[in-house]
């Protein structure tokens, strides 16, 4: 082994390892970040929101700095059939002024790169270009890792593990349970560049103000997953991500999903004359609460994507619970190096804080959501679709009187629902999904 | 600058998907990080890292039935192992591999 040593070796330079990085130097701890692109974000991605209450606790007002993009003052759920959209739309004046309900769209390129420099001058080390290929273990206790690079050991009291949705070194140590297609997401997305003048005209928005669409249903063949459009200040975020599972199962690529519903009438017209500038994929986890491993080990903690740390809910948040893991990781460390304990019994004090946060509470109330609707496939496709061809008709002018609509409506719905088996999915929904 | 609309009222441009994978910066390595076990690819009925992979790393070579790797187009999400395990991916070398512009 070598002679490098840092207190902590961070693996992984995106929101989850920076916001590490970042709360470690700043109480002086010596932070080496490894991170295999060419730079922290360059081979990171997400649909598009970052959700930063962690952040503006983190760094005050960083949207006066930080690469950000627009912050969302309108969000719209929708879900479409062949031709048809209906949805739930929500814009409020509340969401424009700091600190802007804490959703911002971002690009990770970007965004990474800037957060990981926060740390940097707090004093972490960022090394680059470096591939972490194996965790150092010695008699169950991880005490360092080894690089691609030449004389590539580094030791340390404590490794954070932030690698990512491909969780690769922590599912090869056998610390975390192995990613599989139910409970890996795959989505792909497009940037789709525009002038801001165009994107504020044509999403109704003034300045730095952003819109969130996301959409379900037919949008991605009744499938669970969704697809979505997020303005950013002079493109659009555009893409789809399902299960795994959901594409093995319709024998369908992703991008024939992504490029479906890039074609489909509702959302065609909102690309016009907009330019593809990057075609870019990743996956999602989506593991449930109770699937999770304990992310801590003997000189080792697990933050962010590759610890499963993933709202899969409809609020799909990702890169604030990171950001909370890496903070909470952080304090943990903090507090083992007081007595100089890395052991797995003192590092438990991580899961604690999170347990005790809104992070755990979080995955624990959604911990069913993803099971739930495999289980019960009409909440994606027939229910949808059905609500939509339902309020169509419902407002359909023909001079059909009304008590004629409205009979006609409980008759299909009365043909193509079950009561009971839908009221005990309702039940259900809303204790697993609200 | 003054925006013209009429610029932007023309049909999104669809890129195929060859055109969308060359809009992706890439440092290439001299070595595939990415192997698969051909005769459990072949006895995949469905030889699903075929169309589940999202930049089409995967083809089958008609001669033999085995599956041809184009490492060189991928995008580093780790989809295909996770869909099938005989496919093993590794983390390109540091350096190495895509650099998203946007991201």
């Amino acid at each position: 082994m070598s002679d490098e040593r840092f207190e902590v070796v961070i693996v992984g330079a995106g929101p989850a390892g920076a916001a590490a990085a970042l709360a470690l130097a700043r109480e002086g701890v010596e932070v080496l970040v490894l991170e295999r692109g060419d730079f922290p974000g360059a081979k990171n991605l997400f649909g598009g929101i970052l959700y930063t209450s962690v952040v503006n606790e983190l760094i005050p007002e960083f949207w006066e700095t930080a690469p950000v993009e627009r912050h969302i003052v309108n969000r719209r759920w929708l879900t479409l059939d062949e031709d048809t959209q209906i949805g739930l739309d929500l814009k409020s004046a509340k969401f424009d002024v700091p600190p802007f309900n804490n959703t911002f769209t971002a690009l990770r390129s970007k965004w990474d790169r800037w957060f990981a420099e926060q740390a940097e001058q707090a004093g972490a080390m960022v090394i680059c270009e470096t591939n972490v290929e194996e965790l150092i273990v010695e008699q169950g206790k991880v005490k360092g890792v080894r690089t691609g690079r030449d004389d590539g050991d580094v030791e340390a009291d404590v490794v954070i593990l932030a690698e990512g949705a491909n969780a690769l070194l922590a599912e090869r140590a056998g610390f975390r349970p192995q990613m599989g297609p139910r409970n890996r997401v795959n989505a792909v997305k497009e940037v789709i560049a525009l002038p801001p003048e165009i994107i504020e005209d044509r999403f109704h928005l003034e300045g730095r103000q952003g819109m969130a669409l996301e959409y379900f249903g037919g949008a991605v063949k009744g499938t669970v997953g969704s697809g979505f459009i997020y303005t950013n200040h002079d493109s659009l975020s555009v893409g789809v991500g399902c299960l795994i599972e959901e594409y093995l199962r319709l024998n369908m690529a992703p991008y024939d999903m992504l490029d479906d519903f890039k074609a489909h009438p509702m959302i065609a017209p909102l690309l016009r004359g907009g330019e593809t500038v990057e075609y870019a994929t990743k996956m999602i986890p989506e593991d449930s609460y109770d699937a999770l491993s304990d992310l801590y080990e003997d000189g080792l903690l697990l933050i962010g994507d590759c610890a499963g740390l993933v709202n899969p809910s409809i609020h799909h948040e990702g890169t604030n619970l990171a950001m909370a893991s890496g903070v909470a990781a952080a304090e943990a460390v903090l507090s083992a190096r007081k007595v100089n304990d890395f052991s797995k019994a003192r590092l438990a004090d991580y899961r604690e804080r999170l347990e005790d946060s809104w992070v755990m509470k979080d995955l624990k109330r959604y911990r069913d959501t993803v099971h739930f609707l495999l289980e019960n496939r009409e909440l994606v496709n027939e229910y949808p679709d059905l609500a939509v061809r339902l309020v169509r008709r419902y407002f359909t002018i023909d001079d059909t009187p009304k008590d004629d609509v409205l009979k006609g409506l409980w008759k299909t719905i009365r043909s193509e629902v079950s009561f009971f088996k839908a009221a005990r999915q309702m039940w259900q929904a809303r204790k697993t999904m609200l | 600058m003054s925006i013209d609309v009429r610029d932007y009222l023309t049909p999104h441009r669809h890129l195929s998907l060859e055109e969308r994978l060359g809009l992706v910066k890439r440092r290439l390595a001299a070595e595939s990080h990415i192997q698969v076990d051909q005769d459990a690819f072949r006895a995949d009925p469905q030889k699903a890292v075929l169309f589940m992979c999202p930049a089409q790393v995967f083809k089958l070579n008609a001669d033999d039935d085995s599956c041809i790797v184009n490492y060189e187009d991928c995008l580093e999400c780790g989809t295909c192992q996770v869909a099938r395990r005989y496919t093993t991916w590794n983390n390109p070398r540091g350096g190495y591999g895509v650099t998203y512009n946007y991201g």
